[in-house]
């Protein structure tokens, strides 16, 4: 097909960049997700940023496909961290029963990426559950390693 | 009034782009124009996955009450247990069984009629004048 893909994945030295900035539909949705995990494998990324504000709702699918995601990348070794969901869409998938879990979220790109960069330097220390983010801050709050 | 006709994967997307539309026209919020066209969303996905095809008929102005009413019409399997099917979790899709009980959570009504092997309609309606 030739609308496969439109989806920008821009790498920035460890990390990839990918911002949505149409309207997905479910096939486009399964080609992204697909589309990452190529990148990351490709590129040894350590971490994915998703700005996903200018998505207008987030339903089920695209919910799941975006948790799914996470859960991939992180058998890749890499953390995913979804950045400028707006108000609406977050009042709207937590009323429809969906809560994200096991993704990291955060309000913007700039922290977005402190976050991705708090995560990942993070090694060895088993962070899987983004519920217990408060500690990981703390944790990470030593003199930085550059 | 509008309609959508459910044939393909991208007339999910349509459908919910008009509905937020014709929401946002007739005053409802941000807020509400996110939960109707995600409970659209939801709904037209059901036609697609669960009949193949099927219509999206949007309007705005019935019975005296100022609102969007939406009503999906298939002709496919029809819903076996309705009380089933509106409990969160359940899927006989494979997806994640929040789309019907979600979309009604959403929403201020939600009526189902089905009858098994000849289809599905549903209405789902939100109102500005509670």
């Amino acid at each position: 097909m030739l609308e496969s893909n439109s989806i920008p994945i821009l790498k920035l030295k460890e990390f990839l960049i990918v911002s949505i900035q149409t309207d997905l539909h479910d096939r486009m949705a399964e080609q992204l997700q697909y589309d990452i995990l190529n990148r990351i494998s490709e590129t040894s990324a350590k971490g994915v940023l998703i700005d996903i504000s200018a998505l207008e709702m987030v339903d089920s699918f695209i919910g799941r496909t975006l948790a799914d995601t996470a859960k991939m990348a992180a058998t890749l070794d890499a953390d995913i961290v979804i950045v400028g969901m707006n108000p609406a869409v977050a009042i709207t998938l937590v009323e429809l029963g969906l809560s994200l879990e096991g993704v990291y979220t955060a309000l913007n790109l700039d922290e977005g990426y402190e976050l991705l960069q708090k995560i990942t330097t993070a090694d060895g220390e088993d962070i899987q559950n983004p519920d217990s983010e408060d500690s990981v801050v703390e944790d990470m709050n030593e003199p930085g390693s550059d | 009034m509008s309609k959508v006709q459910i044939k393909e994967e991208s007339d999910i997307v349509k459908a919910r782009s008009v509905a937020k539309e014709m929401a946002r026209d007739l005053g409802f919020g941000l807020v509400d124009q996110t939960r109707i066209s995600t409970a659209v969303s939801e709904l037209a996905r059901n036609i697609f996955a669960y009949a193949g095809e099927g219509e999206v008929y949007i309007e705005t102005d019935w019975d005296h009450r100022k609102g969007i009413r939406i009503t999906f019409t298939d002709q496919g399997p029809g819903i076996e247990d309705i009380d089933l099917a509106l409990q969160d979790g359940f899927s006989t899709a494979g997806s994640m069984g929040k789309g019907l009980p979600g979309a009604k959570r959403l929403m201020d009504r939600l009526n189902i009629q089905t009858k098994p092997g000849e289809g599905t309609r549903i209405i789902i309606e939100k109102w500005l004048d509670k």
